[in-house]
């Protein structure tokens, strides 16, 4: 428990109702959407300003607390999870969108806006911020910088850190660093902000973020193809791009997931597929419709089963509600639902599929496997309860297991969900003993006390 | 010190409904009262995992927890948005009855709901005592919606609210039996307390439908509260009395259906008296599931049974003197049974209507029931979000399906001083035999 003294000055300087430290409090941010142990925090601060924040910093750094910043707290990968002993700094008052600018193409945000919000925002201007992580409804744009958050649309659009402009923070010291510009060019000292996205608040804490926009394409279209075969279905994916095409959406979906998706939603999946592709294309009108067709051409030559492109509005819901279901549909089949982002290069999609049906078969365990096909960022999604010990133990050597085969594909431990104390122990494998080093003497330098967000990515 | 681990026993019942939360926090998306306070503890997630708390004996006492879960207005948002199907209404009804049974019921709730509610005799005389007598503490708000305020802020604050009924419904003389004409069709009539007490033009309405349909109806004098109230802050006890009394009341043979105007008594009758009635012999719970089975909200039997046909504003013939209506949908008829395109289609059967639909229609009015007595700010703060959206659809009349969203809409339009009436669906389309 924290010390009344130093209670009272973090009220004193952020005020009383934007402070919390009772047990049901604590015990309410000790976790995040990571299947982890919950850590219980000792305080809980909320500063609405961004003084406050700077304040709240300081406070922390004299007094060596612990800080895990917190935006919706929907992290997969533990990041959210707080030390014991520390401070989890909320964000959620800090959530002013402060300019969207038409000319130059460019918004300015606090930490806590809503992702779902800010893309309304822009959108109503006709403009464009493409990243849309799973859980763009709730989810912050800070978090989704801490994170380096991916989405649907990352073959085409990119992640998160494509759109970082710049970005304003507070070093260790709660002093005010400034990195990047609002210009689409600019070059003046390191990229801080290049180091900063996808740190999980281990080397600063975000004040502004200045967020590239683009225009609104003029059409999309949807569309659904079915294939018997697994290695089909990924030949059409490297086929599509193979022909200069890169769909906005390209997304796969295993035959367990199809059924689970069928059971609960009845939208007339074909159960007995072996794989589905969700696609959709966007753009100029004309362009649109051109590669729609030419999609459906290339499809079907792969021995695609059938392909039904989305004609209206209310067809193209249909087939995305299909991909929206998938995690709901998957995690009503057991209590205990783990997602993880193992990717793999996209041609690697059939090896890594196969894999993990393989890896599953010998744990015992039910695993459906989706994603995204078009950057080989797959969800594979252990189904388990947790509760059961014996279990447990399995679900954790499949989750090696998949790691060292997405690593020797040549793939990647996590496309979009980060490191965080989930995967910090793999991180070796996929880079260096001298990565983990050179990350440490950086985040030494950086951080002395070593208070922002410790032992997330690199351990320690 | 109170026996933590006991708790954690009793708490362990729920333990497979608990595991069930992921802990996504997509609840954060759709919650009125987080969206107000943005605190974890106040969104569904952050109460699951408080609970997860009681049975691994993280707290030294109970009553934080027990605090925090009343800052919910059981609307049930976040069940309809959860993925993982989380049975949310569920585990807190069934948390706060152990919490509950376990604290103590507050003395004051255990006046009302036992010493009043339960016995609806005596409930029905004492709001007719206090209809007689209320004119010395209120005077009147706001001719638009019809409501008061009190003269002196306790215990009531600053709300503004209608009145209690010079008489309630089922002292007004309607006809306990009335045999169905052509339609053939018999239903029994739940009025619900609020119905029967501050709005009888409903019940009215409702009788007038029925009759224009000539729809049989059973409309006992002596029927109690559904029970919410008493469920709502973990009174089983209550609950099963009234749930046995309402039986024993609709214990008639011959009904082809229950009707009620309230949708918080259609989704309690619905749903929470099959799934939280207690010790029942199975002669009363083949009964229960029986009426359970048989009750529909009144738009959806007028629409669906009776086959009502509503007319699109471009065929009303003459347009320009049409008012415009718009339409909340309370969260116990749409997000607890789906029901939101038959209100809608009342409405306009009703041609001297345009329909405007208002933006967040199905966002929550923040009554809440008791949440309003408990927690007034946060009520109103959601209320008003309600009533800027109601403002903006530029609509003279708000109509909704269930008194107490009335009672709240009511109280915020009032305070707001804006010139738009508060009206049950029902009464709209009875409007129309006019």
């Amino acid at each position: 428990m924290i010390e009344k003294g130093l209670l009272s000055e973090f009220q004193r300087t952020l005020g009383r109702e934007n402070v919390f430290h009772e047990q049901v409090d604590r015990l309410s941010y000790s976790y995040d959407a990571a299947v982890l142990d919950p850590v219980l925090p000792d305080l809980i601060v909320r500063p609405v300003s961004s003084e406050a924040l700077g304040r709240a910093i300081r406070l922390c750094n004299e007094n060596s607390l612990p800080i895990t910043v917190r935006g919706a707290g929907t992290n997969l990968s533990g990041g959210t999870i707080p030390l014991p002993g520390g401070v989890v700094i909320l964000t959620s008052a800090l959530n002013r969108i402060l300019e969207i600018n038409e000319a130059d193409l460019y918004a300015i945000v606090e930490p806590g806006v809503v992702t779902a919000r800010f893309a309304a925002a822009v959108e109503a201007k006709n403009l464009f911020y493409p990243p849309d992580p799973g859980s763009q409804a709730v989810s912050t744009l800070g978090g989704n910088a801490a994170e380096n958050a991916g989405g649907l649309r990352g073959l085409r659009y990119g992640v998160t850190r494509d759109y970082v402009m710049g970005i304003e923070f507070f070093d260790s010291y709660g002093e005010l660093v400034k990195a990047g510009a609002r210009t689409v060019k600019c070059v003046t000292g390191y990229n801080l902000g290049g180091l900063l996205v996808g740190s999980e608040g281990t080397l600063g804490i975000f004040n502004r973020i200045t967020l590239k926009l683009i225009p609104m394409p003029a059409a999309k279209k949807a569309m659904m193809a079915v294939f018997g075969d697994v290695r089909k279905a990924s030949e059409a994916v490297a086929l599509i791009i193979a022909n200069r095409i890169v769909p906005v959406t390209l997304e796969f979906m295993d035959n367990f997931t199809i059924r689970a998706v069928e059971d609960f939603s009845h939208v007339g999946l074909p159960i007995d597929a072996a794989a589905l592709l969700l696609i959709e294309v966007d753009g100029h009108p004309v362009q649109v419709a051109e590669d729609a067709a030419r999609v459906d051409e290339l499809c079907r030559r792969m021995g695609a089963m059938s392909v039904r492109v989305a004609e209206t509005a209310e067809e193209r819901d249909k087939v995305w509600e299909a991909r929206r279901s998938a995690l709901s549909a998957l995690s009503r089949v057991r209590p205990t639902t783990v997602l993880e982002d193992a990717t793999v290069p996209r041609s690697k999609i059939p090896d890594m599929v196969a894999a993990i049906e393989e890896i599953g078969n010998k744990f015992s365990l039910k695993i459906g496997t989706f994603g995204h096909a078009g950057d080989g960022n797959l969800h594979p999604t252990i189904l388990t309860d947790r509760r059961d010990a014996e279990e447990w133990t399995r679900v954790e050597h499949a989750i090696d297991a998949i790691f060292e085969k997405a690593l020797g594909f040549g793939g990647t431990l996590s496309g979009e969900h980060g490191i965080g104390l989930a995967k910090s122990r793999f991180l070796e494998n996929e880079t260096s003993r001298a990565t983990i080093t050179y990350s440490r003497r950086l985040k030494a330098a950086l951080d002395p006390k070593n208070i922002l967000n410790p032992g997330k990515i690199i351990g320690g | 010190m109170q026996d933590m681990r006991k708790l954690a026993e009793l708490v362990k019942q729920l333990e497979d409904q608990l595991a069930t939360c992921m802990r996504c926090g997509m609840c954060q998306a759709v919650c009125p009262v987080f969206a107000e306070t943005g605190r974890e503890t106040d969104v569904t997630r952050g109460k699951l995992a408080l609970l997860d708390g009681l049975i691994r004996e993280v707290f030294k006492e109970p009553s934080g927890v027990n605090e925090r879960l009343t800052h919910c207005l059981l609307c049930g948002s976040c069940a309809a948005n959860c993925p993982s199907g989380v049975q949310v209404l569920d585990i807190f009804l069934k948390a706060r009855a152990i919490l509950t049974a376990y604290m103590g019921l507050n003395p004051v709730k255990r006046l009302i709901f036992r010493g009043l509610l339960a016995n609806p005799g005596f409930f029905d005389r004492f709001f007719q005592l206090a209809s007689g007598v209320q004119g010395l503490f209120i005077k009147p708000a706001s001719r638009y919606q019809g409501t008061s305020c009190a003269r002196i802020s306790f215990p009531l604050g600053n709300r503004h609210f209608n009145a209690l009924a010079p008489v309630a419904f089922h002292n007004l003389g309607i006809p306990v039996n009335s045999a169905p004409g052509k339609s053939g069709i018999r239903v029994g009539f739940f009025t619900g307390c609020v119905l029967d007490k501050i709005y009888p033009r409903i019940g009215q309405a409702v009788v007038r439908s029925l009759d224009h349909h000539e729809v049989g109806s059973f409309v006992p004098r002596n029927q109690a509260c559904c029970g919410i109230p008493a469920l709502a802050s973990g009174d089983t006890a209550s609950f099963d009395r009234l749930v046995r009394h309402n039986l024993e009341v609709f214990a008639e043979e011959g009904l082809d259906y229950i009707v009620t105007a309230c949708a918080t008594c259609t989704s309690t009758i619905k749903k929470l008296w099959p799934a939280m009635a207690g010790e029942f012999s199975d002669r009363e719970r083949s009964r229960l599931d029986d009426i359970a089975g048989r009750t529909l909200d009144i738009s959806q039997f007028l629409i669906d049974v009776v086959g009502v046909n509503s007319v699109s504003t471009s065929q009303k013939d003459d347009k320009s003197n049409l008012e415009t209506i718009t339409y909340h949908d309370p969260c116990h008829l749409k997000k607890s049974l789906g029901v939101s395109a038959q209100p809608r289609a009342l409405i306009s059967a009703n041609p001297r209507y345009r329909f405007a639909e208002m933006a967040e229609a199905d966002r929550c009015c923040g009554c809440g029931g008791s949440f309003n007595l408990q927690h007034y700010d946060i009520s109103l703060s959601i209320g008003r979000r309600k009533r800027d959206n109601i403002v903006a659809s530029k609509s003279s009349v708000v109509a909704t399906g269930c008194p107490a969203c009335m009672l709240q809409i009511g109280d915020v339009l009032s305070q707001a001083g804006d010139p738009v009436q508060v009206r049950h669906v029902i009464e709209i389309y009875a409007d129309s035999f006019d």
